[in-house]
């Protein structure tokens, strides 16, 4: 049930004299049930690689696989990949627009073609899924606080059913509390379902919470692509493609220099306390 | 009085059903009462619609007070006759650089206020390019806006404000779309505005490194001023501030954690520096 992205290039603009080569020669296999986070700096070509994923763009050259088969080809029927490999954009509250939360929420499953029963179903299991209260679904979506207005975005992607899914930024513009209720419930939702997670941030320090693998993009290539604490390792590569560690690499590094003996590969608090009181403790 | 004080501000959002009958009354801004000196940095913390943004909106009086006033360098702001005067003192930068550009040209969208303000042209080149300079966006001058990285292009929006030659710059989540090289670039503006020229900054933020060298930070909670202080006063109490959705810098809560294990820190301490000398101090003694 994998994504492969197989030798996928793209360039926008191709045969003019602005062409972009935004990807450069993308290889990844993305598995079941793994929760990635994929950061690079602007313009790096996160989202240019993430529309690839769905097949909202095509590449010019390489190949794409959904569960074996080539999402280009002239019979793959992509609409179903829509549905199983889901893209919640950024600041997808702007894409709100029924009269209640639940119709909005039932948008996606009813353009499937389901039941109205099973689209019904569905809309309400997702809702659950982003907890929020049974109070707020027969509300405008527009009365809603911008971080209940971002989980009904992400109910409705969540209503489709996919395998996949992919949040573009979920958290730019929330408070700190919002932006943990909302990262908590996805870590949550992956436990419970299984579902693979690419989350695209600008926090490291979100990232390095949540992740179990870190894809790191500049200028359209690959630059690393491994676990958080080994990416974290090459915090001076990443601050010269724009990027930075969590602040606790620093601290770790800095406390290292010092000379005290830790593990500077951590990368949440609770490690980074945990490796503090054990050097202490010697 | 300093560049801005407000008395008892309050500010009202009226909420009408579609057919425009009244639903509710929202009180946004509720009793806000602040003085802030001219050349201080003040940052401004709080959930999402704690009424930051509200608030920062009568400071160059895009928004009017309910009741109460504001003055900003000495002007009430529902005066009109000083309406012109306080938008050019107070220059407000948003959180979305693509909505603040409009120029073709990076110097000419700097230009922009200047000669709305009837500069003369000499002038306005002059400001031009100190402000670009101040940013450090100098080199950029003659590029296209839509060309440019977010933190570029919030740069070129702070300098589009500071060529009105401000006397206070208000910052409303200027990085939440930025990348951190774009963030640590716009933070830096900022500061270097302040320090160097002796602007008056207003941050509004939802990063708590940001603030770490402000000279004040008030936390908004539900209208009000619900905690004001230092940086290290105002992080020296974590759990209150994680009750008003909010968050301390990494470090800070590292060391707030490892106290409570035990470890003899202090709190508020704001920087990894202070933090390894703490933490030497106390290893030093075992």
């Amino acid at each position: 049930m994998a994504l492969i992205l197989d030798h996928v290039n793209y360039v926008y603009g191709e045969d003019t004299s602005l062409a972009v080569h935004a990807l450069k020669d993308i290889n990844l296999v993305i598995p079941d049930g793994q929760f990635i986070g994929l950061i690079g700096h602007t313009g790096s070509g996160k989202s240019t690689l993430v529309q690839h994923l769905n097949g909202l763009i095509r590449p010019t050259s390489g190949a794409i696989y959904y569960n074996g088969e080539d999402i280009h080809d002239g019979d793959y029927d992509k609409k179903k990949l829509r549905s199983k490999v889901g893209l919640v954009f950024q600041y997808p509250e702007h894409q709100l627009f029924e009269i209640d939360v639940f119709k909005d929420v039932c948008f996606g499953p009813k353009n499937l073609g389901l039941s109205q029963k099973e689209t019904e179903l569905r809309a309400y299991a997702a809702l659950k899924q982003v907890g929020l209260a049974d109070e707020y679904f027969y509300q405008s979506p527009f009365d809603l606080s911008g971080g209940q207005k971002r989980r009904v975005a992400i109910a409705g992607v969540l209503a489709m059913k996919p395998d996949i899914l992919i949040l573009d930024e979920p958290t730019a513009g929330l408070d700190p509390k919002g932006r943990d209720e909302i990262l908590d419930q996805i870590a949550k939702l992956k436990e419970e379902t299984g579902i693979t997670v690419i989350l695209v941030s600008h926090s490291m320090e979100d990232v390095a919470k949540y992740v179990e693998r870190i894809i790191v993009m500049n200028r359209g290539s690959v630059l690393f692509d491994d676990a958080p604490r080994e990416v974290f390792q090459h915090y001076r590569e990443l601050e010269q493609v724009g990027l930075a560690a969590p602040q606790v690499t620093y601290i770790m590094q800095a406390l290292a220099k010092r000379g005290m003996k830790v593990d500077t590969a951590v990368t949440t608090i609770r490690e980074a306390g945990q490796e503090i009181l054990r050097a202490l403790a010697l | 009085m300093g560049i801005i004080k407000t008395n008892k501000l309050t500010f009202e959002y009226i909420r009408r059903d579609e057919e425009g009958n009244v639903e509710g009354i929202t009180r946004a801004v509720d009793g806000v009462d602040l003085d802030i000196k001219q050349g201080d940095f003040i940052a401004v913390l709080g959930h999402n619609g704690s009424g930051k943004s509200t608030f920062a909106k009568h400071i160059n009086a895009i928004l009017y007070p309910t009741e109460g006033t504001i003055w900003v360098d000495g002007m009430d702001t529902q005066d009109e006759k000083h309406l012109w005067d306080i938008r050019q003192e107070a220059g407000m930068v948003f959180q979305n650089p693509d909505n603040q550009i409009i120029g073709q040209m990076v110097e000419e969208d700097v230009g922009f206020g200047p000669e709305n303000m009837g500069v003369p042209t000499k002038e306005i080149w002059e400001r031009v390019e100190e402000s670009l300079k101040a940013v450090g966006m100098y080199e950029y001058r003659k590029h296209s806006p839509n060309k440019l990285s977010g933190g570029q292009k919030q740069r070129v929006s702070i300098a589009g404000v500071i060529a009105m030659h401000p006397k206070c710059i208000i910052l409303d989540e200027p990085t939440a779309m930025l990348d951190p090289n774009g963030r640590k670039e716009v933070i830096r503006a900022v500061r270097a505005l302040n320090d160097v020229e002796g602007i008056t900054v207003v941050l509004i933020t939802h990063y708590m490194e940001e603030i770490i060298h402000a000279d004040m930070v008030f936390v908004m909670d539900q209208g009000h001023i619900a905690m004001e202080g230092t940086p290290r006063e105002i992080f020296s109490r974590v759990d209150e501030l994680k009750e008003l959705r909010l968050d301390v810098p990494q470090v800070t809560l590292l060391a707030h954690e490892l106290r409570q294990k035990g470890v003899n820190l202090p709190e508020g301490i704001l920087t990894i520096e202070e933090f390894t000398e703490a933490l030497a101090a106390v290893s030093g003694h075992k």
